[in-house]
Parts: C-alpha cells; structure tokens; sequence
C-alpha cells in the first residue's frame, strides 16, 4: 500500500486503491455474503417474508445430504472432476514437455496457435463441436465402425463424453503453466541425470515433475475448480446418468425456484472447491502466491 | 597403455553447418587430454558426441575397445561435469553426488555411505545435508566432481568446469583436477578455451580451430613445436613475420621477410619459393645484437612489468608490432619508450610454417 501511493502520489494512489476496494466488496464479497443469507433462511412465500417463519435455519444445507439423489450426483461431481483434472495432466504433461524442451521455435510457435485458435470460439459453440462429433451417428462412431473396431455405434454421451468434452475445453489451463515452469528448467539437468545414468522415467520422476511442481498444482487447481463449476459440457455431452451438480443448482434456481437452496448448495461446491485448493497446494507444497505467479 | 577413447573419421555437420571436420583421435587410458581452442571450434561438439548426447554425422567412437553406435548417453561408461555444473537444486549434496548410484538401484543406505566417501574425498565431510544452494562456487565445483566420479566412469568429461570461478580459485582447483585424476587413474577429457589451463593440467592437447583438429601434442611439443599458423598463434604469445622462402639450407629455411632475412628451423616439406612466416616466442627475443644472426632494428614504445619479466612492446619500421620478453636482470638497461632497439633471436628459436 506504502510502496502504491509512493510510485503514483496520493491521489491516483488512493484512487486504485479505492477501486479495488469497490471490486472486492461490491462483487466478491456482497454477492457471496447474500448467497450465505439465502442459504440459511427457508423457502417462503412473498407474503410470508418478514414473518414469524423467516428465521435463520440449517435446512438447505441438510437437505442436501437427506436427499441420496442430489448426495450421490454431489460426489459424483467431485470425483469425476478429479478424473478430468487427472487425465488432463496426462494428455498435458507429455506436450507440454515437448514444447518446453524438444521442439524447435517455429514448431512452438505452430502449434501453440494451433492450440488457441479453437479457444476463439465461445465454449458453448466447441462443446456443440464435440456434441456433433460424438453424436449416435456422428463421424467418430462412423470411422470406428468404419475400420472395424467397433461392430455397432457406441453411445458416447454420458460420463465419455463429458470427460472429453471438459478435458478439451480445459487443456489450456494446464498446458500453460505446466509448460511454463518446465521451459525454466536448465536443460543441463537433464542431460546431466541421463548421463548419470537415468531411464527417462526416472529423469521425469526425479528431476523433471519436482521441478515443474508449482506449474502442475497451478494447472490442477484451475482444472478442479472449472471442471466442478462446469455447465455446459454436462449439459451438452451428458446423459440423464452423469449429472453435474451444478445442473442440480441451475435447477433449484431457474426451474425450481428455490433460490434458497439453490444457494446453499452452491456454497457448499464453493467450500469444496476452497478445501480441494488449499489441499492440492498444501499436497505439492506449494503456496497460493506461488500458484498467482 | 589401453586405449580408453578412440574417435574414428568422426564427422558432425548441423544442417549445411560442419561442426566438426573429420579426425581422429586416439586418447590412452588413464591420461588427462584436453581440447583446447576458441569457442565454436567444435570442441564441446566432440564432447557431447563422447557423452552420447548426440550421433556422429560419420565416423565411429570407442569406449573401452567398445563400439558406441546405438548405446544411448544414459548407458556410456562416461561421465560428464558440466560448464554449469548442472547440480540438481531441490535435492541435498548427498543425494546429488548418489543420484546415479540412486538410478541403477543401490538401496539407500549404500548410497548414503559411498557419497560419504566421496564428500572425504572432495574435502567435504559433513556436507551431506546441506542444500546446493548453500554451498560456494568452489564447493559446487567439488560436488559436481563427486557426482560423476560416484558412478566410476571410464572416462570423466569436463566442459569448461572451470570457467565460472575467479582467478584464485580457478589455480587451486587446477591442481585439485589434476591430483584427483592422478589419483582415481579415471580418463579425463578437458575442454578449455584457456591454453594456460590446458599447458598446466594436461598429459597431452589437441588444439582446434573451426572445427579442423590442428595438432595433437604434450604441452612442451605444442609450445616448442606448433604444426600449424593457428597453434603457434593461438598456445602462448608469439611473434610472427610474413615473407617468401629464400632457400633451404641444412634443415634452416632463409625467409626474406620485409623486416629483414631471417634465418629459422622449417617446417616438414617446406621449399623455396612458398609464402611463409617466421614465428618467435618473445622469451627467445634478446636485446642488442646477440650471437644469432637473426636481428632487426625497432622502436621501444613501452615496458610492462610482470614480475619475474617485463614485456618490451616495440614497433619494426614497417609498422609492425614486436614482442620480447626480457628477464630480470636486463630490466636496468631496458630501452626508454621511444629509444632505437637492436633485437636479435637465434635460427634454432624461430620456426618457420608455410602458409596453407
């Protein structure tokens, strides 16, 4: 705060100041502490607002884990976004590897536009591309059963789907950082581990991922936590078998109109979220300023 | 003596770019071989196609009798310490120095001990634990050697390890190398830019130049014999006079260069008529007319004074600049800047090469 108000005077100084103050309080901070009081008071009339029933209560909250559909589909969502968090990194790491150490410039830089240029279009319009290609009769059910590796079409929509679809619209958020802190790695390093002697597991295992640590907990991080707010891809590449829990909100909210527990179950994928983050980093051992770099 | 590394007709072209021209050489188990030349010469070229990191564009290359073709640089009796030294940073000395026992699985106990052993042998005991970043640049030095001596490599290879220190240091771990290669008997192959380093340290020296091997000598032939322009330029100071071979008489070429008629040692297969020039060390240049009959007439114009002698800068009337190197007791009768100076040399000091 010292250090703004000396590089830009008192005046521009207090008024950056100010403005991060109006941002943090009016949409971080007031938004989330109305959803907290939606979530804790009860479903009412107009009428009975204000009202002998208008007290504070748990009961959106239990409600959620009474209720063994909306539980299941709640830890459904956080396992399966782990899953795509992980085959994330997996699709990920080796690419992001090859760009930071084995490709040449112009191969980077080829393949990096290649990378950004589907991410021009709007979400929703890629996730329809995966909706066409996944589709019954759609071209990958059309070239399998083509060259004979599968006999009938498959039904890819549903838990298929939605991996793909979501593991495609969040590559970049991995690819990025994981490629970024490798490429800070001295490339010496591993020539010097495989000149001692080591396969090129043991080069990743030992020198390559602990070096790269704070990019892969960076890139985990942002693919948890879109992967757990995700809408469109569930709703788009899903089957009535693989809902999202944030469908379960949408509907509290827009269909069934109960905002109050709507709320509140999205306060607790909001905690779980937080808790997951603050896991991941405390598991690599890294710190959140780490994580903003 | 065992052959330790032979490189054979090896070749290695990037692109349209020769890196290295094809040679050969042959280094003698046990020896301490240093390449020495200017950087880009290919000399860490050849050491990264002795380590495996990459395939000779032609030619064969022998490790122990053994050859390399096909066997990948994590699989070569060779280890290799690195111009940064390449320490692996989020692990502690120890397990640094046991990281290739680590990889080809000797259970930790054993490895802990054996990089014990070696922090002894780097004058490091107790080290074990600490960080790499804690050490100093000498220390790092030390571990990197230790590192690649844990895995008893044939055959050590050193990229300018040295260049990072400062001058103190960089003299008191020349003689550690040295005495440690003695000592372990390891094949250590140097490569240096620095030909002070390479004359103190090595057993023998191949120079290079673009990408062209120049010669291959100990260090006392190199300095008393160069083969080519480039060596005699390039190892120590010299002085060197263009002009025309005369004759050849009883081994002595007669060069009529525009500074005067010298008279010097030639080289093999030299012959009257060849451009050529005379090279002189500025130690062999005396003051005053000597008993040599090589002289020339020049002006002083200043005396540096670097201990045990002073360099006496002179200029020939022809402009070009004179080297002579006089010892200490000729330092009171040493010309004034600006001063006439007769300088005379002896034929058996000066060498004569053709020019290529």
């Amino acid at each position: 705060m010292h250090s703004l108000v000396k590089r830009f005077g008192p005046g521009l100084g207090s008024l950056i100041l100010l403005g991060v103050a109006v941002w943090l309080v009016g949409m971080v901070l007031a938004p989330n502490l109305m959803m907290l009081d939606f979530s804790l008071r009860p479903n009412l009339t107009p009428a009975q607002i204000g009202g002998p029933d208008d007290h504070y209560t748990l009961v959106n909250f239990s409600a959620l884990f009474a209720d063994p559909v909306h539980r299941a589909i709640f830890f459904k969502t956080i396992w399966a976004s782990a899953l795509v968090m992980l085959t994330t990194l997996v699709v990920t790491y080796p690419m992001a590897f090859w760009l930071a150490k084995v490709a040449t410039h112009r191969a980077v830089a080829w393949v990096t536009v290649a990378l950004i240029i589907p991410f021009w279009i709007n979400e929703v319009l890629r996730t329809l591309a995966w909706y066409i290609l996944l589709a019954f009769n759609g071209p990958l059910n059309v070239v399998l059963v083509g060259l004979g590796i599968l006999d009938t079409p498959m039904r890819w929509f549903g838990d298929a789907g939605v991996l793909a679809g979501m593991v495609y619209a969040y590559i970049l958020f991995m690819l990025f950082p994981v490629y970024n802190s490798i490429s800070t790695l001295d490339s010496a390093q591993i020539e010097a581990a495989r000149n001692l002697g080591a396969s090129t597991i043991q080069i990743h295992r030992r020198i390559v991922i602990p070096h790269a640590k704070a990019g892969i907990a960076t890139g985990c991080v942002f693919t948890f936590m879109l992967a757990a707010g995700s809408y469109v891809a569930p709703a788009l590449l899903g089957a009535p078998g693989s809902r999202w829990f944030t469908e379960v909100i949408y509907n509290w909210f827009f269909e069934g109109g109960n905002w109050n527990r709507g709320a509140a179950y999205a306060l607790v994928l909001l905690t779980l979220c937080m808790v997951v983050v603050m896991a991941t980093l405390r598991i690599f051992k890294v710190n959140l300023a780490d994580v903003a770099k | 003596m065992t052959r330790s590394v032979e490189l054979i007709d090896i070749e290695m072209t990037f692109g349209i770019t020769r890196a290295v021209e094809k040679l050969s050489v042959t280094v003698e188990s046990g020896e301490f071989f240093s390449i020495l030349g200017p950087s880009g010469c290919g000399k860490t070229t050849i050491l990264r196609l002795i380590a495996g990191f990459m395939q000779p564009t032609a030619g064969r290359i022998l490790i122990g009798g053994r050859d390399m073709v096909g066997i990948g640089a994590n699989q070569r009796p060779t280890s290799m310490i690195f111009q940064s030294l390449a320490l692996f940073p989020l692990m502690p000395v120890w397990e640094n120095i046991a990281f290739g026992l680590e990889v080809r699985g000797v259970p930790k106990a054993a490895r802990r001990r054996r990089a014990e052993e070696l922090l002894d042998l780097i004058a490091l005991p107790g080290y074990a634990d600490r960080m790499v970043h804690e050490l100093s640049g000498g220390q790092k030095q030390r571990v990197a050697i230790a590192r690649a001596l844990a895995v008893e490599p044939q055959v050590l290879l050193l990229d300018e390890p040295l260049s990072a220190l400062d001058l103190k240091l960089r003299q008191h771990m020349r003689s550690e190398l040295r005495s440690l290669q003695k000592r372990t008997g390891v094949t250590f192959i140097y490569i240096t830019h620095d030909q002070s380093e390479a004359l103190a340290m090595s057993d023998r020296v191949a120079v290079m130049s673009a990408g062209i091997l120049q010669q291959v000598a100990t260090p006392r032939e190199l300095y008393a014999n160069p083969r080519t322009a480039f060596v005699a330029r390039f190892v120590g100071e010299t002085n060197a006079f263009s002009g025309k071979v005369e004759r050849i008489a009883d081994g002595l070429a007669v060069v009529e260069t525009e500074h005067g008629t010298f008279l010097g040692r030639g080289a093999a297969g030299l012959k009257a008529g060849d451009a050529a020039t005379v090279y002189v060390r500025p130690e062999a240049i005396s003051l005053g007319t000597g008993a040599g009959g090589n002289g020339l007439d020049a002006l002083a114009e200043q005396l540096e004074f670097e201990g045990a002698t002073a360099m006496l800068h002179a200029r020939t009337e022809g402009g070009q600049p004179v080297m002579a190197a006089l010892p200490h007791h000729r330092l009171t009768d040493a010309p004034p800047a600006g001063a006439r100076v007769r300088l005379s040399f002896e034929p058996a000091q000066a060498l004569v090469l053709a020019h290529a």
